[in-house]
């Protein structure tokens, strides 16, 4: 199928998206209580005091699609994928910084 | 179709053990695993990867894969026999994933294979998922006017396709994709209902497509906030003048502080990346000196005899 006669509008996941616990589940297909237990753990943090209350982020749902992929692909279990996903997204800022001061160097 | 040899992209001997297979599974999967991996190819190696694993883990696949015989070359033309699959008792509901693998492994392991089980969806296996279609993740690069203004990109894809008759084709797809403005580096944009189709009745998985930024020769980026190191000549430092910085919405007058000093860096509030919280702009001011010249040098010299200036009266001597 080829769609290249529309454009496509696609939702960009930035801190403006927030899904509540049921459209979380969704979005990820994922269940109730595989969500509960990352959150149980510490590795997802929505906002809100109870489940009916919680909004997760975008970034909530990058690090549960990733969570999902490290146990999956490479058996590793939650609390290691938390540390993998601590250590990524602190490798990523230190990337970034460490270009961004290059380039200041350079200038 | 072509044939795939899946010892040769293990790295291991056709007489390989069960767990040294496993052993270089884990190797390879550490090395390619797209979230860890720095390898520029490493969604597709990974995916070649996962597709040889599921074939070599399982004895009954791997026997009749074996059966094909050593003679087959990776990427050889290739036909299942007619009598693929007889002989082998098989653990029904075992199938692998179809969606983005090959259609060498579709059509001898796959859904329809004498190796598919009418279970759905074993696609994904994930504890807690259902039968849905894989998502995928395609990666898009971009200039940096482009994520300040918004724009479309055409993507080109390779996915899976089941035919009429249960055959899985890869076919290349595109797509054109809306870019809003205001996106960063690495963010994600969701496609609903742009990745792999479901098994038995599941929703269709989604796209996630990747922004990156390409760098830009005068603006870095931190997040929605830009800077730019700005050369200015010693007096314009000096007495505070108005000059034109560029910005990413095109250049502005800036009116610099008297005695500004190299370094000094300046906000330009809201001259960043679009956004629900606009980026910044900031401004580095860099001192240049004006080319060599009798006049300049002139003028240094009346500067030096002048004007009482010690720069290193504050260094430890």
């Amino acid at each position: 199928m080829t769609n290249i006669d529309w454009i496509l509008e696609g939702e960009m996941l930035d801190e403006s998206v927030w899904y509540a616990f049921a459209d979380f589940c969704a979005v990820l297909r994922a269940e109730r209580p595989w969500v509960l237990e990352l959150v149980e753990i510490g590795l997802l943090e929505p906002h809100g005091a109870a489940p009916e209350a919680w909004r997760f982020a975008a970034r909530d749902l990058l690090r549960a699609r990733t969570t999902a992929r490290l146990v999956n692909d490479l058996g590793v279990n939650l609390a290691g994928a938390g540390v993998i996903l601590d250590l990524l997204e602190e490798r990523r800022e230190l990337i970034a910084r460490l270009e961004r001061i290059e380039r200041l160097i350079e200038d | 179709m072509q044939f795939k040899d899946y010892y040769d992209v293990m790295g291991v001997a056709r007489g390989a053990s069960q767990d040294e297979i496993k052993r270089a599974y884990r190797k390879l999967a550490r090395k390619y695993h797209p979230d860890v991996s720095k390898e520029k190819d490493a969604e597709e190696k990974f995916k070649e990867l996962q597709e040889a694993y599921e074939v070599l883990k399982d004895p009954e696949k791997r026997a009749a894969y074996d059966q094909l015989g050593a003679n087959f070359r990776q990427g050889q033309e290739f036909r299942p026999p007619p009598d693929w699959g007889k002989g082998f008792e098989f653990s029904r509901g075992g199938a692998g994933p179809g969606g983005g693998f090959s259609d060498f492994f579709s059509e001898l392991f796959g859904a329809r294979s004498p190796f598919g089980g009418a279970q759905p969806g074993g696609g994904h296996g994930a504890r807690g998922f259902a039968a849905a279609g894989q998502d995928h993740v395609a990666r898009v690069e971009i200039d940096l006017e482009d994520a300040f203004r918004g724009g479309t990109r055409t993507i080109d894809l390779r996915a899976p396709e089941m035919t009429a008759d249960g055959h899985v084709l890869v076919k290349p797809r595109t797509l054109r994709v809306s870019i809003p403005a205001g996106v960063v580096d690495g963010q994600q944009i969701r496609l609903a209902g742009q990745g792999s189709p479901g098994v038995g009745g599941g929703p269709t998985g989604d796209l996630y497509l990747e922004v990156n930024i390409r760098p830009h020769p005068t603006f870095q980026l931190d997040g929605r906030d830009v800077s730019v190191t700005l050369p200015v000549a010693p007096w314009e430092a000096a007495l505070g003048e108005t000059v034109s910085a560029p910005t990413l919405g095109g250049p502005v007058d800036m009116k610099l502080p008297a005695g500004a000093r190299a370094g000094q860096k300046l906000r330009l509030r809201g001259r960043g990346l679009p956004g629900a919280t606009p980026g910044d702009q900031y401004v580095v001011l860099k001192i240049v000196l004006p080319p060599d010249s009798p006049r300049a040098r002139e003028i240094f010299e009346q500067m030096k005899r002048e004007v009482p200036f010690d720069p290193r009266a504050g260094l430890a001597r």
